[in-house]
């Protein structure tokens, strides 16, 4: 048997029933590394040791009846940029190459307790920025259905390490696609909740208002399992949301949301694991269909949507004219956001310092300047020139504005539709290197995502074929603040359409590869 | 003639509050904890903490609001103020810049015989910094997070007052309500309450404000008579010399009493305040303003009305008394105890200021207890003591929070009642002072007193004095 290319519910079932050892999942994965690593480079730490002790104990709570989680014992890779206690923790930069937290983030505890291994800590752009994992201090991540081509990011690592099955799921982030997009890349699932679903609390910012923490996977079944697990209400952080009480309150209401559906199931996620899409009304944004967006994409999405109407959905398109204001809103306002969240990394508390340097505003300029890379200095740039005095109004306040409309429109969407299809990126994964020259063009790469984060809005992408040269092709499935519910349900229907498929390019198993 | 010059005065001051937990996290406020043991990973900034409001700090500072007549501000926010310096971890200190929770307020002071509003133009929260030790000898710095997260609030009034004696009463007045509320124990030199003084002068008469300058390190009130002093001096003198005077922050060096420049307006900061995204706004219902309101303690005012009809103790002692919150607290309670308000009323009056005076306290420094106080009161009333020794008695009680009962039994200090063993004493003293005798006889009251005097000393202070002077005219 491939261990490997088990779901992570189905080894955690084939655990829990003792055909497999958790000692066993966890060697299947580092034999897996072990094979595709060098090619990939999905991770910046690998914890060998550390996730062998863990199996032990794992078992041992499993064999005396004490965990019965459906992830009990199933190895987990986890971004760079959630904290794990006394485990590296970079977000890949040098200013925290040497960076070991106190404590651990609590989406990561969540999956802690329910019996989880942690492997490693994978690769992402700097901070979360930037939309191909090239802007790691550590190396570019490769994408495993072709190693020349990005395998997309921020969450580039943990994408790629679910597709070339180093680890049967891992944790990523999305401030403004960094889930949804790699995923696409990689030929993956996840989600990105409604924001306050998952905790940030251990989660390093970029965005604070947009950061969600999210499930990556082989399938809609794990996301919604292991999202079930890392989500709940965390009194650490003040923008998590209670979601059991949230969806009987007057504010829900006020949302568009009717109070006590079956659709608003506060913590229940698997439940919507049903094929069934009868009646369910699909809005299809024409602004999202234009120019830009690659044909042979568009034409998998559509077909998409068409095995969606087959099985009684019924799609529409519709106009969102104002998105095509997201992308300079988000970039005002995320990297306003990171250009404070940032200002801690400054060589005083922890982290790298810079070796030489004469008095306090040196060794701050010194540090900095050398820690940081390209792209996150461009965005802390960015972020203060729009905060600063004079400028506020014109940038930041306007950005705001300009986010509270989004989410207007997309009210008014939702009160027609169930859900919104769009593409998850204009294109299939892009060649390394041909991106960072032209930031403008990577920016204006995350049209269709954004949106999303400006909302808080939930949004899946599942992989809906491969482009003519062999790279998966994802769609977007969005919905309104608090139905997941939908989301898992439409996607689910249409994976049941088609089989997983995995990469099998040259680079992705060497030698002593079993099929 | 010389030109008149009107000094145009606004304060911000800080009040750290009384909450036994930070601002944003659960660690102690305690003081006095070694380096960095009162600190959590959201206090030292670390990476991935996030701040979650402590409720108090709302309600404490709702309080305050209400007590200085301001306005609350029914959704408020909290902002972050962008600088860096290694004192701050996060490189921003989360305060409220937008929506403030307390605005357009006043309140109420008197100097001499005339009584004025200082306008509050608003008050926010805020939170405190950690403390930086500079070690000179090996050239380092090192950082206590400890005071990292301890709440503050600001309070920034209009520019109302023209003189230091409005300075100083305003503080006072501000102390002293927000000590009623328990908010707060106001202790400049400590730090729990600082003062930055914005100070101006203009030519009497004329409507425009002047160049104003802002000073910081007030660490008393006589600092700030002081430096109030001392810059109106400075910029009158740079105003006749016919030169400008530059808005820049400066700094009061309260030993050589002269101040200097720490950075002119050109290098402001420009702090880049924005919504911190981490917090919520917080939606103040008026249920929750009413609640504040109904349970504000009896404030000042209040109190020195309640104890002249309530004491009948005079206009002038109640005022002192209820200016401290602790001193008022230890009058009612010791009242209460012995029933006889207007004794304890003079041993705080007489004996414990002019104690405090002597060892530079202030009235929150009084360590004695209500119960010890009512017992000595209780003691020289029955007679069993003389007011000699009750004194010696009491400076015990305000050194130690002795027991006084305890204390007169076991030095054997109760004033001798036997009037046989007194008739004894006496008859020597007489017998050894021919001379004042003679002179007492003679029609010299005085000498009287030289008799009674040795009397006492005869019985080592413990005689009842109004039956010694009563058996020695007896026995003349």
């Amino acid at each position: 048997m491939d261990i490997t290319s088990l779901t992570a519910v189905e080894l955690g079932k084939k655990i829990r029933a003792k055909e497999i050892s958790v000692a066993e999942a966890v060697k299947a994965s580092f034999d897996q590394i072990e094979r595709v690593e060098r090619d990939v480079h999905s991770f910046v730490t690998i914890d060998k040791e550390g996730a062998f002790k863990r199996a032990g104990e794992i078992q041992k709570q499993i064999d005396d009846g004490s965990l019965q989680s459906p992830l009990a014992g199933v190895p987990v890779a986890v971004k760079d940029n959630m904290c794990t206690k006394d485990m590296l923790t970079t977000c890949s930069s040098k200013i925290l190459q040497n960076f070991k937290p106190a404590y651990t983030a609590e989406a990561v505890r969540n999956l802690e307790k329910a019996g989880a291994v942690i492997i490693g800590k994978t690769n992402m752009d700097e901070f979360a920025m930037g939309s191909t994992t090239e802007t790691s201090y550590f190396g570019a991540t490769r994408n495993p259905w072709n190693l020349g081509h990005v395998p997309g990011g921020s969450s580039g690592g943990s994408c790629a390490a679910v597709a070339a099955e180093e680890s049967p799921y891992a944790l990523g982030s999305d401030t403004g696609g960094s889930i949804r997009q790699p995923s696409a890349f990689c030929g993956v699932v996840g989600i990105k909740p409604t924001y306050g679903t998952v905790s940030r609390y251990g989660l390093i910012a970029y965005g604070s208002s947009l950061d969600q923490i999210g499930p990556v996977a082989k399938d809609v079944t794990d996301c919604a399992v292991i999202l079930e697990v890392i989500a709940g209400h965390d009194p650490k952080d003040s923008t998590s949301i209670d979601r059991n009480i949230y969806i009987h309150s007057a504010s829900a209401e006020t949302n568009g949301l009717k109070a006590g559906s079956p659709n608003l199931a506060g913590y229940d996620f698997t439940g919507a694991l049903k094929e069934d899409v009868a009646g369910m009304r699909i809005g299809i944004p024409r602004d999202y269909f234009g120019e830009g967006l690659d044909a042979e994409v568009k034409e998998k999405i559509l077909a998409a949507v068409r095995e969606l109407e087959v099985r009684g959905a019924v799609a529409e398109e519709f106009d969102l004219s104002l998105v095509q204001y997201a992308i300079p809103a988000y970039y005002v306002i995320a990297s306003a956001e990171a250009s404070s969240n940032l200002a801690r990394f400054d060589g005083v508390k922890y982290g790298c310092r810079t070796e030489e340097y004469e008095g306090l505003h040196n060794m701050y300029k010194k540090t900095r300047s050398e820690g940081f890379g390209e792209e996150v200095k461009r965005r802390i740039m960015l972020g203060s020139f729009v905060l600063s005095s004079g400028y506020y109004d014109a940038y930041y306040l306007k950005a705001l504005r300009t986010k509270a409309l989004i989410k207007q429109a997309f009210d008014q969407a939702f009160a027609k539709y169930d859900v919104i299809i769009a593409p998850a990126a204009p294109t299939t994964a892009p060649e390394l290197g041909k991106s960072l020259s032209d930031p403008m063009k990577m920016y204006l790469s995350d049209i269709y995502t954004i949106s999303v984060n400006l909302a808080g809005l939930p949004g899946i992408s599942i992989p809906v074929g491969r482009d003519s040269k062999g790279l998966p092709v994802g769609m977007q499935i969005i919905g309104n603040c608090f139905e997941e519910h939908k989301i898992i349900r439409a996607a689910y229907t249409l994976e049941q359409t088609r089989s997983y498929e995995r990469p099998e390019s040259a680079g992705m198993r060497g030698e002593g590869g079993d099929r | 003639m010389a030109k008149q010059y009107e000094t145009v005065i606004g304060l911000e001051v800080h009040v750290e509050l009384a909450t036994k937990t930070k601002i944003f996290c659960s660690c102690s406020t305690e003081f006095g904890g070694a380096p960095n043991t009162h600190t959590c990973p959201v206090c030292t900034g670390m990476p991935g903490a996030l701040p979650v409001l402590n409720k108090q700090v709302v309600e404490y500072a709702m309080a305050i609001g209400l007590a200085a007549n301001c306005e609350i501000t029914k959704v408020c926010k909290f902002d972050r103020k962008n600088y860096f310096y290694p004192d701050n971890p996060q490189n921003y200190q989360i305060s409220q810049l937008y929506l403030p929770i307390a605005r357009n307020g006043y309140v109420e002071i008197e100097v001499g015989d005339t009584k004025k509003k200082v306008r509050i133009h608003e008050m926010h929260m805020e939170e405190d910094a950690g403390k930086l030790v500079h070690d000179e000898w090996d050239d380092t710095s090192l950082v206590d997070y400890n005071r990292s997260g301890v709440p503050l609030v600001e309070i920034v009034s209009e520019p109302d007052m023209r003189s230091a004696d409005e300075v100083i009463a305003y503080l006072e007045k501000l102390r002293m309500i927000i000590q009623y509320l328990g908010a707060s124990d106001c202790k400049l030199q400590e730090g729990s309450m600082r003062a930055d003084v914005n100070l101006s002068v203009r030519e009497a008469g004329t409507k425009e404000f002047g160049t104003r300058t802002e000073m910081k390190n007030l660490n008393s009130f006589k600092a700030i008579a002081r430096a109030i002093e001392g810059e109106r001096q400075r910029q009158i003198e740079l105003i006749e010399e016919g030169k400008e005077v530059i808005q820049e922050t400066r700094r009061w060096d309260d030993n050589k009493e002269s101040s200097y420049a720490m950075r002119s307006k050109e290098d402001a900061q420009d702090y880049r305040y924005f919504p911190d995204p981490d917090l919520v706004p917080i939606v103040i219902s008026d249920e929750w303003i009413e609640r504040i309101r109904a349970n504000q303690p009896e404030l000042q005012t209040e109190k020195l009305e309640r104890y002249k009809k309530e004491y009948d103790i005079p206009q002038y002692d109640a005022r002192i008394i209820t200016s401290s919150k602790h001193m008022a607290d230890i009058f009612e309670a010791a009242a209460a105890i012995c029933g006889k308000p207007k004794k304890v009323s003079n041993w705080l009056m007489v004996e414990t200021l002019r104690l405090l005076k002597d060892h530079n306290m202030e009235p929150e420094d009084i360590r004695f207890s209500p119960e010890n106080l009512a017992k000595l009161v209780r003691l020289t009333e029955a007679g069993i003591i003389n007011s000699s020794v009750a004194k010696e008695v009491f400076e015990k009680i305000f050194a130690e929070d002795i027991d006084p009962e305890t204390y007169v039994e076991e030095r054997g200090l109760r004033t001798v009642n036997d009037e046989g063993a007194l008739i004894e004493v006496l008859k020597k003293v007489i017998a050894d002072n021919p001379q004042a005798v003679e002179d007492y006889r003679g029609g010299k009251e005085k000498a009287l007193g030289a008799l009674v005097g040795q009397t006492m000393k005869a019985m080592k202070g413990k005689a009842n004095p109004g039956l010694v002077n009563q058996k020695l005219k007896e026995m003349l």
